[in-house]
């Protein structure tokens, strides 16, 4: 059993069956009285944020959650393969299990997948991913100004808003924190 | 680091040129104690020697040995020193902090407010502080009562201490002060602690606020030594029901209660604290050379 002074940025603790991940924390003792911990906790089923506040050195239940590195393999019907690197163990998640990080898969994309008691809940792919454009109006030669911008439409079907220069078959550097155009790749 | 050294050496002077021109005398009393203090919400660090006989605790404040000086007759002293104080750590917090305390003898504890703006002001001019104009004093003054009315989104029973300090913690202390500076009166007698009680029951505590941080705590002193026994035997008894270590009663301290203390006021401000406050830091670590983390 845990307590309060396991708490730490990143600590994932349990609270009725879901667990937290502690994204900031104080420690906080008013003159003469009870210290208390406050915290910041994201719902990592849900991604929502809410603050807590413990007495100080109440016990906490750790949250059973481990971090793998997998592969993406492929698609299957309403669901995303993947592989885990070192066991070769294979393991399915749903689209809308990945939300919108469906846009940033290309077979062999290493993401790192969340699991809690041993079931996949969330997905981190890496920061930046590069992706071909499929679909957008054709550029505008010598027009390197990246103040207006139009739509394009990417090859995993993620749309984003890119310069006009810009053109199908370039490659593009996407930032997935922000789903934004960073810049267009040479090669 | 060499910023952070100027800074100090530039408030720690202030500190001491502010109670030099009110003939204040500059006292040292000891790290190592017989008692660290009752209050069940202090945990010390306990000191052993070599073959492992405990020969006392590091203070978590200066209190008992300088109220001994007021008992001596020393009319007006301070003291800048380390204070103790176990577990505890955060932005606000470190085990080991630097405490500013001075007491005052036939003076009450709005002396000692007084005192307090005064000085905050003179630090924060000195250290060229861009907030020296939002501290001149007076600073605006409020009831606990009035505090839980204005910012508590809940009227508090005080008897149930938890819930007290929970809705203070989240609700009340984050907004006190956020514009200037506030001093908050008139505490609930159960933590009265060495304070003595106004006729209207509540406590004749003080602690002053700026941008939802406790700056310091001060009282009209208690002076009852049959009173402050009662007191420390309560807080023996709470802390023996909680499974914590029970400190000896500094009989010493009493004894120097009944051989009459003269009717006085206190303030303990965390100088580490203001040096945050003052500079716009986040934490107090970041105007410290040596936080513990950094050990």
């Amino acid at each position: 059993m845990a307590d309060t002074s396991d708490i730490k940025k990143g600590f994932k603790m349990l609270i009725d069956g879901v667990p937290y991940a502690v994204v900031d924390h104080q420690f906080v003792k008013p003159g003469k009285g009870q210290a208390f911990i406050r915290t910041r906790i994201k719902n990592m089923m849900t991604g929502a944020v809410i603050d807590r506040t413990f007495k100080s050195g109440e016990k906490l239940e750790k949250a059973d959650t481990e971090e793998r590195t997998m592969q993406y393999l492929y698609p299957e019907g309403d669901s995303r393969v993947f592989m885990d690197t070192q066991s070769y163990e294979q393991i399915s998640l749903t689209n809308e299990q990945l939300g919108e990080n469906v846009y940033y898969l290309l077979d062999g994309t290493e993401v790192d997948i969340m699991l809690f008691e041993g079931r996949p809940i969330g997905v981190t792919p890496p920061t930046f991913v590069e992706l071909v454009v499929t679909e957008t109006e054709p550029g505008f030669k010598g027009d390197t100004s990246s103040n207006t911008t139009k739509p394009a439409t990417l090859e995993t079907g993620l749309q984003v808003n890119v310069p006009l220069f810009v053109n199908t078959g370039d490659k593009l550097k996407i930032d997935t924190r922000t789903a934004a155009y960073v810049e267009r790749v040479k090669g | 680091m060499i910023e952070v050294l100027r800074l100090r050496a530039k408030a720690m002077e202030a500190v001491r040129r502010f109670f030099a021109e009110r003939d204040f005398i500059e006292v040292e009393t000891p790290a190592i104690v017989p008692c660290p203090g009752l209050d069940v919400h202090l945990s010390a660090f306990e000191v052993r020697d070599p073959r492992g006989a405990t020969v006392g605790w590091l203070a978590t404040s200066p209190e008992y040995q300088m109220k001994r000086l007021l008992s001596a007759g020393a009319e007006c002293i301070f003291q800048l020193c380390r204070s103790y104080r176990a577990e505890e750590q955060g932005r606000h917090h470190e085990r080991e902090f630097t405490m500013l305390e001075w007491y005052r003898a036939h003076a009450t504890s709005d002396d000692v407010i007084h005192d307090t703006e005064r000085l905050v002001t003179r630090v924060a001019e000195a250290i060229g502080s861009p907030d020296a104009a939002l501290l001149a004093p007076p600073w605006d003054r409020m009831t606990v009562d009035e505090a839980f009315d204005r910012h508590a989104s809940q009227p508090i029973d005080p008897a149930d201490e938890e819930t007290f300090f929970r809705i203070w913690t989240e609700e009340v202390q984050p907004a006190l002060g956020a514009e200037r500076p506030v001093v908050v009166t008139q505490w609930p007698a159960s933590m009265a602690s060495l304070a003595k009680l106004h006729p209207n029951g509540t406590a004749d505590r003080f602690e002053a606020f700026f941008r939802g941080v406790e700056l310091c705590n001060g009282f009209g002193e208690l002076t009852d030594a049959a009173e402050q026994r009662r007191r420390f035997e309560r807080d023996q008894a709470q802390r023996r029901e909680a499974g914590l270590p029970v400190y000896p009663i500094d009989e010493r301290f009493l004894e120097a209660l009944a051989a009459g203390m003269p009717e006085s006021g206190g303030n303990a401000l965390g100088i580490d604290r203001l040096l945050m406050l003052l500079t716009g830091a986040s934490s107090i670590q970041s105007v410290m050379p040596f936080p513990a983390e950094d050990l």
